[in-house]
């Protein structure tokens, strides 16, 4: 007899995905999304970022998903930051991810609309993320959003 | 960067016609619009049309229209059907070459094309169109105009 799947079938698009705050449920399928796309499972990590980003100052930090606890379809994280080299309260985005068969449907515009309301109900006029280069996927995402390049360059070295 | 002025007719030629998908513009339209040449943007537009990226319509009532995917097709896109852009491209030699100053200089001067690659490479043409609808150059006291607008300017 076959075994019955748990997890639920998946959405046609993103339209009717519900969006709202990350559960310690979700972390589980937070983690199994970015590592079908990243081919990377980093468990700890999200781990982590939940308890920081799910569980603490949740009116300056937001970590927001789409989707049922045993599929997680989406997710983005964000936190308010505070005058960092002077400038004044900004939003920060530094995750976002859509599962790539429901890319280009509206769910990671929705999930940016969501975040974006809630730095602008913690008072704060501008948002910010950083891309890697190479990244054209998730810098297309964030240039058809509206962003642009900010004040701010992004500097590294390597530290031998 | 400066664009060569068949890339900026391509640009003003597909934004304008991707803005309006449903709708035929001829070459003298167009060029009329911007105030440049109708025969070196008609040479323009055959060439984007050989790529794909406008339909030509004969006849009476004929032009062109956009047959591309505005949400998938960049600025690196059609910029490339006219330049020269990947990073590997050879250049010509350049005096001070083999000299560490000059190869400092050029290290850094690639790191602004990359980051300019970068940026062209991320902006479809209907976010391109978007952006234009915002007008975000309004207001922004820290564009100045370049040496080219001013002169342009003073020709007026």
């Amino acid at each position: 007899m076959a075994r019955r799947s748990t997890t639920p079938p998946p959405p046609a698009s993103g339209e009717d995905l519900t969006i709202r705050p990350a559960t310690l449920a979700d972390v589980a399928g937070v983690i199994a999304l970015d590592a079908e796309v990243t081919g990377l499972r980093k468990a700890a990590y999200w781990q982590d970022m939940f308890e920081r980003f799910g569980t603490r100052r949740r009116d300056q930090r937001f970590f927001l998903v789409a989707g049922e606890p045993q599929r997680i379809d989406g997710f983005i994280i964000g936190e308010v930051r505070a005058w960092e080299f002077g400038s004044p309260p900004s939003g920060w985005i530094f995750a976002v991810q859509v599962r790539p068969r429901l890319r280009v449907r509206g769910l990671g515009a929705r999930l940016f609309a969501a975040v974006c309301a809630r730095f602008r109900a913690a008072d704060v006029e501008r948002v910010r993320t950083m891309v890697a280069r190479d990244n054209t996927v998730v810098h297309a995402f964030f240039r058809s959003q509206g962003m642009m390049a900010g004040p701010f360059i992004e500097l590294e070295m390597r530290l031998d | 960067m400066k664009l060569q002025k068949a890339t900026a007719f391509a640009l003003y030629a597909v934004l304008e016609l991707a803005a309006e998908p449903g709708r035929q513009r001829t070459a003298v339209e167009i060029a009329e619009k911007y105030g440049i040449s109708a025969h070196h943007l008609a040479k323009v537009l055959r060439d984007l049309g050989r790529a794909g990226l406008v339909d030509a319509v004969r006849g009476v009532g004929g032009g062109y229209r956009f047959a591309g995917n505005a949400k998938r097709l960049t600025l690196m896109d059609v910029i490339s059907l006219f330049e020269e852009t990947s990073a590997e491209a050879e250049e010509p030699m350049s005096p001070g070459e083999g000299q560490d100053i000059a190869a400092g200089l050029r290290f850094l001067l690639a790191e602004l094309d990359a980051q300019i690659g970068a940026t062209l490479r991320s902006i479809s043409l209907s976010t391109m169109l978007k952006l234009i609808a915002r007008r975000p150059w309004e207001g922004v006291a820290e564009i100045k105009p370049t040496r080219r607008t001013q002169t342009a300017r003073r020709a007026r």
